[in-house]
């Protein structure tokens, strides 16, 4: 234990930890309301809530969803699932780069890519399958992302003198198209996107471990992954497996499920039922806390899936943060810091800020 | 859920009353963000505090535009208009968690949008807000904004309404589908001449049973759509005869789609010049004025229309002579180009500019600033004025453009809306807590089986 100690302060590699909100449902679960959910796993001491956009009867858009919660709460990363097969690229970029106006810099973005007849069929598309789920996905994040630098940080300048609002040097087309290979129906994107920069610069993107590396999207393209093990056990060597994989840049984002013992509910008969594939936990408080701090050594966070968001979130809160943070393996919540803050990410600068110095240069 | 008396009967009856909403613009000229207390047209305060304003002023609906692409000047982003805004519905559901009762309505396109998503998101909305949202319904034809959307340009603009007609015939049923307590009522099918739909809805319906509709057109073919689809409809003659007119219009349509007289309500654009006498008001006005329309803005502004640079012509002087260029080339996009018809319409101008001794800068101002629109003068004047509309139900209240964000709606919120209420002619509280109810919309129930054989 005291090497897993020095291993996180030497390294001032501490972690944080997510907690995916969608048991809250759209009217918030046992909780009054959505508000008063994320409020209480912002309190908790979570870093990060994730929103579900999984398409389930009831379920309201994750990203509105995340917007909502966005005013309401000051530290908490706010981080939707947003599809990247049947949606419009040019749409999804805005809707983001708008929850990071709204919640103060907190977005992010868990970008998917599933195979779904039935999301096909509603916008009236054949059914993407196979590799080209990859495709459109790195597809969908390069248009965002160049659209998210389309405006450079200082294109809005409000020149009284000579009446310009904005630069326009500082605006760029996206000018984006489908690569020559492109298993889909090919598209472009021209841009330039009608919301400033966002407040990051750019959102951090995450997606599935399974989604991303070679032939598939890019690890340039994300900025962290999500890595699924179907025990715990095989967690910790999955994410050494990821991390060497996809290099260093990449951050990794470990996912468990939890169920514990809870208001007299021993977790083992609360355990049974649903099959997400992911890992599971399933005891007291005490245990999860040695399982996250080990994990926490190998990830660079952890995401937790709780049974019941009510019952588990009185013990996470209680028992297993405190005890996390009295071990010195979750980092400090940042006070008005952003999700790239959390991440250790820098903002980086507009890819288009140097060609427009150049041309003004030529000029 | 209340209702007025004439929404089934075929005679318009007036309700008496007025409410307001407010445009958040974001963009365009009309926007000062020259003046010292302009603030922000993106950050996420100036919208709670425009929203938070008009919900102490107890305003009906909060409308965002939407932005598809940005408007091209020769060929690049224009440079001298407030330009950059969110996306509605996003910033719309961030809205709802800081306000309780003001309806939240989205622009939204029918082109570049596909049904089935559109309706689950504006669906979402609905529930997030607890039944406060709203849809304005919006078309695009050009294929210059389909260049940042998967069909691009694909539809004739011959086609918009149709096909507009055939999406929100959708969504309807989309929302329709879901009966409380029975829960989806299976796939919404639809097969067109430009998309298919095919969906199996997940959402039930809100506290006020679906969005409203709220529809901003104006040509016969727009009139005709909002007769038959909208609640609301956005128009663009808030000038009193105008009004009236534009009333008996909308209600002979309404009557002639098989719905009730009072069936679709009627909220002009408009904008607001006011203070405590005429005289400071008209001083006001001046000063609006020239921030809105600077030197170099009217000039850019018959660019647009020229589709030429005419930087060497100076703004106090005439109209120039040069002609536009005719062909449709695509050096120029926006709001303004008109192709052939720009030979024409410089020739009017000029002799329009001449005939009455206006100067470029004079000109533009004229042509831009919302003539209209505009009700200039001390809030007691202003409210006799609108009180009159109220009693004949000339319209059923008016859209608000401030021209200063955040702080342009104080004024109305601490002053008009008071001498409205003394006059009886203004809500002294909201009704209720969903949009449809602080409209007094009828509930617009609909059986599964009705639904299913739509």
């Amino acid at each position: 234990m005291s090497t897993t100690e020095e291993h996180a302060t030497e390294a001032g590699h501490t972690g944080f930890l997510a907690i995916e909100l969608d048991g809250a449902g759209w009217d918030g679960g046992d909780f009054a309301s959505l508000a008063e959910a994320v409020l209480a796993v912002e309190s908790a001491g979570f870093h990060a809530a994730t929103f579900t956009d999984a398409p389930v009867a009831g379920r309201t858009n994750a990203l509105q969803r995340a917007a909502y919660a966005g005013p309401v709460t000051r530290s908490i990363a706010l981080v939707p699932e947003v599809d990247t097969v049947h949606t419009e690229p040019f749409h999804v970029s805005t809707q983001l780069a708008s929850l990071d106006y709204v919640s103060g810099g907190r977005a992010g973005w868990i970008a998917t890519a599933a195979e779904s007849p039935e999301a096909a069929a509603a916008v009236g598309r054949s059914d993407v399958t196979g590799a080209a789920l990859a495709q459109e996905a790195a597809a969908s994040i390069e248009v965002s992302r160049r659209l998210w630098d389309s405006w450079e940080d200082d294109a809005v300048i409000r020149d009284v003198a000579t009446g310009r609002y904005i630069d326009v040097d500082k605006l760029h087309h996206a000018d984006f198209e489908t690569p020559a290979d492109f298993a889909g129906a090919g598209y472009s994107v021209k841009g330039p996107s009608i919301i400033p920069r966002p407040l990051q610069g750019q959102l951090p993107v995450l997606a599935a471990a399974s989604l991303v590396g070679e032939g598939q999207v890019s690890a340039d393209g994300v900025d962290a992954v999500l890595v699924t093990a179907p025990t715990p056990e095989l967690l910790a060597a999955e994410i050494r497996d990821v991390r060497s994989r996809l290099g260093a840049p990449v951050a990794v984002v470990a996912e468990l499920d939890v169920v514990l013992d809870s208001r007299g509910l021993a977790a083992a008969d609360r355990a049974a039922g649903s099959e997400s594939g992911r890992a599971r936990y399933a005891g007291t408080a005490a245990g999860l806390a040695d399982l996250l701090e080990s994990l926490l050594v190998e990830a660079d966070g952890v995401r937790l899936h709780p049974a019941s968001l009510a019952l588990e979130l009185d013990e996470l809160s209680r028992l297993v943060l405190p005890e996390l943070r009295r071990r010195g393996a979750l980092r400090a919540p940042v006070p008005g810091g952003t999700f790239r803050d959390l991440l250790g990410l820098t903002r980086p600068a507009s890819r288009y800020t140097d060609s427009s110095a150049a041309t003004a240069a030529g000029n | 859920m209340t209702q007025h008396s004439g929404a089934q009967s075929d005679v318009f009856v007036p309700t008496g009353k007025l409410q307001f909403g407010v445009f958040f613009q974001g963009v365009n000229s009309g926007t000062i963000w020259k003046a010292a207390e302009s603030g922000s047209q993106t950050d996420f305060e100036s919208f709670r505090r425009i929203v938070q304003t008009a919900e102490r002023g107890l305003f009906a609906a909060f409308f965002l535009g939407e932005g598809l692409r940005l408007r091209e000047h020769l060929g690049r982003p224009h440079a001298l208009d407030v330009v950059g805004r969110p996306d509605a519905q996003t910033m719309l559901a961030a809205l709802a968690s800081v306000t309780t009762n003001i309806g939240l309505v989205a622009t939204q396109n029918t082109t570049y949008n596909d049904p089935a998503d559109l309706a689950h998101r504006l669906s979402s909305l609905d529930l997030i807000s607890r039944g406060r949202a709203a849809w304005n319904i919006v078309t695009t034809d050009n294929a210059w904004t389909g260049a940042n959307f998967r069909r691009g340009g694909y539809l004739d603009h011959a086609d918009r309404y149709r096909h507009a007609e055939a999406f929100v015939e959708t969504a309807k049923r989309i929302w329709d589908s879901w009966e409380t307590a029975e829960g989806p009522a299976g796939r919404v099918l639809h097969e067109g001449q430009h998309y298919t739909v095919d969906v199996t809805p997940r959402l039930p319906r809100s506290a006020q049973y679906r969005p409203v509709l709220f529809q901003a057109g104006d040509s016969p073919e727009g009139r005709d759509f909002a007769a038959r689809q909208a609640d609301v409809i956005f128009s663009a003659h808030p000038k009193f005869d105008a009004a009236v007119e534009f009333r008996k219009d909308l209600v002979a349509r309404s009557l002639n789609a098989g719905r009730g007289a009072n069936a679709v309500q009627i909220m002009p654009a408009s904008e607001f010049i006011l203070a405590p006498t005429a005289d400071e008001a008209a001083a006001k006005k001046e000063w609006v004025r020239s921030l809105q329309i600077g030197p170099q803005q009217a000039v850019a502004y018959l660019e647009q229309f020229w589709g030429r640079e005419l930087s060497a012509y100076d703004p106090d002087g005439p109209l120039p002579e040069i002609d536009p260029v005719v062909e449709e080339t695509s050096e120029t996009r926006g709001s303004g180009f008109h192709g052939a018809k720009a030979r024409q319409l410089a020739d009017q101008w000029r002799a329009e500019a001449k005939d009455k001794g206006l100067s470029i800068r004079q000109f533009v101002t004229s042509r831009t600033a919302r003539v209209d629109a505009t009700f200039t003068g001390s809030y007691s004047a202003v409210a006799d004025q609108l009180a009159e509309y109220a009693r004949v139900g000339a319209v059923d209240g008016f859209n608000i453009s401030p021209w200063l964000i955040p702080s342009g709606l104080d004024d109305i919120v601490n002053h008009l809306v008071p001498e409205l209420q003394e006059r009886g002619v203004y809500p002294t509280e909201y009704r209720g807590s969903t949009l449809r109810e602080n409209l007094a919309l009828a509930t617009p129930v609909r059986s599964v089986e009705a639904a299913r054989a739509l």
